[in-house]
């Protein structure tokens, strides 16, 4: 990593020095946020401390969005830190003057911009801008003097709307309800939702890694789960959930041979940790509407859904062939839907001519990859796909990074992980009957496989 | 509720007077305050743009009339941006203010109490404190929680107003408060003063830290992180004090959010110092394993956050993450600097058993595209050749296979490392000089360069045509860089003691020599040419017997930072300290040290190696006592006193001297025995003196990566000195 040494005059900044309030430290502040675009535009800015002033985000701008040699996430220029995440086009910033607690910043930011994508979905340019008024009432009830405070969309959407409130709207009794749930135990679930019908979807959403060797031998498989839930259910539900009955989430303990392991999972704030360590329940008062309820991660015993198998092989200096070969691995009475594979090419192709039996295959040009998609593949079935890839002849040749191969597709009732939620019970003081809860489906998403020569 | 909004047309320069203008026309035949909001928005934008709209604060002020929160709200702001810079005419708002701390709703009494303390400026000071002492109390814990990190922005206005006026105390009796969200900000505020060099002492007893950990489970995630930060400042008296705590907080692994997460380890990590139970020790060590992997699948940004923490916690605790190399194995698609920081954790987790996957992965590296990256990949490699001596000859073999893909900065990079590995082996490897030799000359940088000819010196008694090769190195002797010339220096005259007889050697000798002696201005170099011009003129043998002298074969033993130094840095995990390894008072200003506390329950090889922090009080400040009862143990909860802090009790002799020494936490974290490194680590921090370290914590991190991590994250430094930082 290199880090050039700021040479540029500072004096030459817009920039008033006046005696400076030095606030010493604490840990976890945050002295300013802002929002840049690309160009380096400021489309936010709240200065929450008066440890600094607007003129830092000039800096930013200088040594973060206009240089090329920024290969950090932090970038600490004497005792100032900026911490940045990129969002579509945007920069969102955070600025301390002390040693911060650098994970809560970061989730901080995330957390921000998934409050504004409920808000006001993508989050972009455009939408922070016509926004702009909605975000100031936003950070500054998230955040104050630095120190994050609710951050629970549900919650705020309850007091900060985008319609305004003229202020006697809100009558002392409903803004103490709103107070009362913004500082209470269930921070994330308004007590007042009532649907008709009572329903929740539960969806277990895997993204495997893998690669193997040239052979085709797995080298490594591992398994990021989660599982998104979609409450729509009136009132405090108190909900439990039950997954496999041989699951063993810590190592040490081991379980039988067949047993799903997880070696690690974690939850949303709703389910109760102390409960789940001592009797391995799930229990939780969901938030309204989707969210992730648990997310894991497995290594052992993981079974790939499906097998790719490339071959490529460079001939000469002016063609790659591809032979890419996917084999199921389930019974045939499952199909893998929507099978999707990117397979990369070199950066001077020029043309691609593509055979396949099942689905279609086309190269994307603008992004260096042949798309096949096949809308089915039945349990048991092998499908291949061939091609030839015409390369421009370059003077030098250039190493091609080889990136892997990206496979998109959905299973239903079949995890990598083995992982499956056998029960949903709701329990409710108003005794709604008739809640369906569905297990939709599990799908696998971007198993990649690394390719190789 | 939501749908998109339509503001992006208000982000457009207004010109001052056109504003105020709109602004006067809004008071008429506004029925909705529509185009009041028009313009206050316009307003809004232009502050965001950096254009100054304090001119406007008399007319924006005036909006303060509208019933409409949103209004007064934007005008909120407005304030926040220019009540300092517009304090002479802030005296309008008060009344507004101070009807809104006193409005039927809490959220309009929060929002006052918080925009008026966001203006520090002894006006708004002055009414302020009136209002927050009521606001303390309130009966609604939404503006109790904003009161009291207000507390906190009075105290960083005026330290003495707010002690003055008790504040402090009453903070400390919201650590007894029903609302787990009050005691969380309560809690955020009185550490945010304590940690003022000029502040007051915040400790926590058992009593108090025990009502916080309960407070834990209904505070949200952001309440949680500031009190688990804040156990760190109560100091365990017994063992079972610390175990108790430690299995109590060991279910907030499992939250969902990485800071929360990391927070726990941070606290676990400390109170295990004060542990004795073994196996409840290694219990919390496998526990804390597998959350940290799972912060892997966080965003780029906080995967980056969570290595470079492993790479400490690894180095203190090993057991942590003994067996999963294979985790950090980079993804094709991880930003370059997850990729650097997981190389690093690669390597130090390498050990024989998993020696050869992990080569298999650098090998993969090594021909990525980012040069940096493969640069960093080639010189694990070597790196790897010396810690684990099973896995020399298969290092030694990829990295001559990585040379011949002729990419220079690969060529050049092995060719560093393998002078390393030559002086790690010696007598093993040589025979593969000649195939380093045909890369002469791709070689264009200094360090591989210097290295090469190291090479060819050190070992020029095996290669023929050395003369040869030193002749067309030096060819260019006076345009090298310093680096490259006092290599050339050194292997002449080695090359000239192996081959004194040979006459172009000896003119070859003499040539650099009196380069060296006349034409070059670089002292180093100069001297160090007299040097070797004397001894071989006093007595070329005895100069052979030095120059050539057997060298210390190189260890990986400075690989790994001090004790002391880590225990320090480990109370600020998940900080910006932990992430460039440093202590925060070591970059930025004013920050406060952090050490472990001696109490009975501390571990004796902890105190062994403990650091030492003088806090200090200006001495300007006056005596102020401000010792009140509060309803919660008021001798202990929060020491709040005017002095400096306590000396450390004194020790028990048996705790120093008494038992088993031996058990201290080292030698069993390390008992599986597959990393040698620990117990020498150990061995050499035992007999050292403490002093030593008291003295210059630091002094081990320096050199702590050797020259493999020369690049690594590190703070930059400001430019003027003296002077803070950037431009306030």
């Amino acid at each position: 990593m290199t880090y050039h040494v700021i040479s540029r005059s500072f004096a030459s900044l817009p920039c008033s020095r006046r005696a400076s309030l030095q606030i010493p430290s604490g840990y976890a502040m945050i002295s300013a946020f802002f929002i840049f675009n690309q160009k380096g535009e400021v489309l936010i800015s709240r200065i929450y401390r008066p440890d600094v002033r607007r003129s830092i985000s000039d800096v930013f701008r200088i040594q973060v969005i206009s240089s090329s040699e920024v290969r950090s996430p932090i970038v600490t220029l004497g005792s100032t830190s900026f911490f940045h995440v990129r969002v579509n086009n945007l920069y969102l910033v955070a600025v301390t003057k002390n040693n911060a607690n650098a994970a809560l910043v970061f989730e901080f930011c995330y957390r921000l911009n998934s409050i504004c994508r409920s808000y006001f979905g993508k989050v972009d340019e455009e939408s922070v801008k016509n926004n702009f008024v909605l975000i100031y009432e936003l950070i500054d009830e998230i955040v104050d003097f630095g120190y994050p405070q609710n951050s629970e969309a549900d919650t705020l959407k309850t007091y900060i709307t985008t319609e305004s409130i003229v202020s006697s709207a809100i009558a002392p009794e409903e803004s103490s309800r709103i107070t009362t749930q913004a500082t209470g135990a269930t921070s994330w679930r308004r007590n007042d939702v009532k649907y008709k019908k009572n329903e929740a979807f539960v969806d277990v959403v895997e993204t495997i890694n893998l690669s193997m060797s040239a052979k085709g031998t797995v080298l490594r498989a591992d398994v990021d789960g989660s599982i998104q839930m979609r409450a729509y259910l009136s009132g405090t539900p108190e909900c439990k959930f039950g997954l496999n009955d041989k699951l063993v989430i810590d190592k040490s303990e081991k379980g039988a041979i067949d047993a799903v392991e997880l070696d690690d999972c974690r939850f949303h704030q709703c389910v109760r940790l102390n409960e789940f360590d001592s009797t391995r329940t799930i229990s939780f008062i969901p938030p309204d509407g989707e969210f992730e309820l648990m997310s894991y991660r497995s290594t052992t015993n993981v079974k790939l859904p499906l097998k790719v198998i490339p071959t490529v092989t460079e001939v000469g200096r002016t063609q790659v062939t591809y032979v890419i070969a996917v084999k199921t691995n389930f019974g045939n009475k499952l199909s893998a839907t929507n099978v999707v594979l990117r397979i990369p090419t070199p950066l001077n192709t020029t043309t691609v001519d593509c055979k396949v039996q099942n689905g279609k295959a086309k190269y994307a040009p603008s992004e260096n990859v042949i798309i096949w998609k096949i809308p089915r593949v039945q349990g048991g079935q092998e499908v291949t796909l061939t091609a030839t890839a015409d390369l421009t002849s370059t003077t030098n040749r250039t190493v091609w990074a080889r990136p892997p191969i990206d496979v998109d597709f959905q299973v239903l009732m079949f995890t990598a992980s083995g992982l499956i939620v056998r029960f949903l019970k709701v329990f409710e003081k108003g005794n709604y009957h008739s809640v369906k809860w569905s297990d939709s489906e599990r799908r696998g998403d971007g198993l990649s496989s690394r390719l190789q020569f | 509720m939501s749908g998109a909004g339509q503001d992006a047309k208000f982000f457009q320069r207004g010109k001052i007077q056109e504003l105020r203008a709109e602004l006067q026309a809004a008071e008429t035949r506004d029925k909705k305050f529509t185009k009041r909001k028009v313009v206050l928005k316009k307003i809004v934008a232009n502050i965001t743009m950096g254009n100054d709209m304090s001119p406007l604060f008399t007319d924006v002020v005036q909006c303060l009339g509208t019933p409409l929160l949103e209004i007064k709200k934007m005008v909120y702001l407005f304030l926040v941006y220019y009540g300092r810079p517009k304090a002479d005419q802030i005296h309008i708002v008060i009344p507004s203010f101070l009807q809104d701390c006193n409005d039927r709703s809490p959220l309009i009494r929060a929002l006052a109490i918080r925009t008026m303390s966001s203006i520090p400026i002894p006006v708004v000071l002055d009414n302020l404190t009136d209002q927050l002492r009521h606001h303390l109390k309130d009966r609604d814990p939404y503006v109790r929680k904003t009161a009291a990190i207000c507390v906190a922005k009075l105290y960083a206005a005026d330290p003495r107003r707010a002690e003055k006026g008790g504040f402090v105390e009453m903070l400390r009796d919201l650590l007894g408060d029903s609302n787990a969200t009050v005691v969380a900000n309560a809690v955020a505020a009185l550490s945010e003063i304590a940690d003022r060099p000029d502040g007051v002492i915040f400790r926590l007893n058992l009593t108090v830290a025990n009502k916080l950990i309960t407070a834990l489970g209904e505070s949200s995630e952001w309440g949680q992180i500031y009190i688990l930060d804040s156990l760190l400042r109560f100091v365990p008296q017994t063992n079972p004090e610390a175990e108790i705590m430690g299995e109590r907080v060991v279910v907030q692994l499992q939250h969902a959010n990485s800071a929360v997460v990391l927070t726990t380890i941070k606290l676990l990590l400390y109170l295990m110092n004060y542990m004795e139970n073994r196996k409840l020790i290694d219990y919390i060590c496998r526990k804390m394993g597998p959350p940290l992997v799972t912060l892997l699948s966080s965003g780029p940004e906080v995967q980056y956050v969570a290595l470079r923490n492993i790479l400490l916690i690894i180095q203190r605790r090993p057991m942590v993450l003994k067996n999963d190399v294979k985790v950090f194995f980079c993804k094709y698609n991880d930003p370059i600097y997850v990729k650097l920081a997981k190389l690093e954790i690669m390597y130090r987790l390498a050990s024989e058993e998993n020696v050869r996957e992990v080569l298999a992965e650098l090998e993969e590296y090594a021909s990525e595209v980012d040069i940096d990256f493969v640069r960093k990949a080639v010189r694990s490699i070597g790196r790897l050749a010396i810690k684990v001596e099973a896995a020399a000859d298969a290092c030694i073999r990829s990295l001559l296979s990585l040379m011949e893909t002729e990419v220079t900065y690969v060529v050049q990079e092995a060719i560093i490392v393998i002078k390393d590995i030559f002086r790690r082996y010696p007598g093993k490897y040589e025979g593969i000089i000649p195939k380093l030799c045909e890369h002469l000359d791709a070689l264009d940088e200094s360090e591989a360069k210097a290295s090469m000819i190291w090479i060819i010196g050190q070992f020029a008694n095996r290669i023929d045509n050395a003369d040869e090769l030193m002749d067309i190195l030096t060819d260019n002797f006076l345009e090298e860089s310093t680096e490259v010339q006092l290599a050339l220096l050194t292997a002449s005259v080695k090359l000239f003691i192996y081959k004194s007889s040979v006459p172009e050697v000896k003119t070859l000798a003499h040539k650099v020599l009196k380069w060296a002696t006349e034409e070059v201005d670089n002292p180093d170099l100069r001297d160090r040419g007299f040097m070797y011009w004397r001894l071989l003129a006093v007595n070329p043998v005895v100069a052979g017997e030095i120059v050539l002298s057997e060298k210390p074969p190189i260890t990986t033993d400075s690989d790994r930072m001090d004790r002391g130094a880590l225990d320090q840095l480990l109370l600020h995990t998940g900080t910006l300290g932990s992430i460039y390894h440093k202590n925060p008072e070591t970059f930025i200003r004013g920050a406060m040290g952090k050490a472990l506390t001696d109490s009975p329950a501390l571990n004796a090889h902890s105190r062994q190696v403990l650091v030492t922090i003088q806090r200090e009080r200006p001495a300007t400040a006056g005596p102020v006592t401000v010792q009140g009862p509060g309803p919660i143990e008021p001798s202990q909860d929060v020491t709040i006193s005017p002095d400096i802090s306590k000396p450390a009790p004194p020790l028990p002799a048996e705790a120093t001297s008494g038992g088993d020494l031996l058990g201290g936490d080292e030698e069993d974290d390390s008992h599986d025995g597959n990393d040698s490194d620990v117990d020498e680590e150990i061995a050499a921090s035992k007999s050292r003196p403490a002093a030593s370290t008291v003295e210059d914590p630091y002094s081990n991190l320096d050199g702590a990566f050797g020259g493999y991590l020369a690049e690594t994250p590190t703070p930059q430094q400001a430019v003027r000195h003296g002077e803070d930082d950037l431009l306030f």
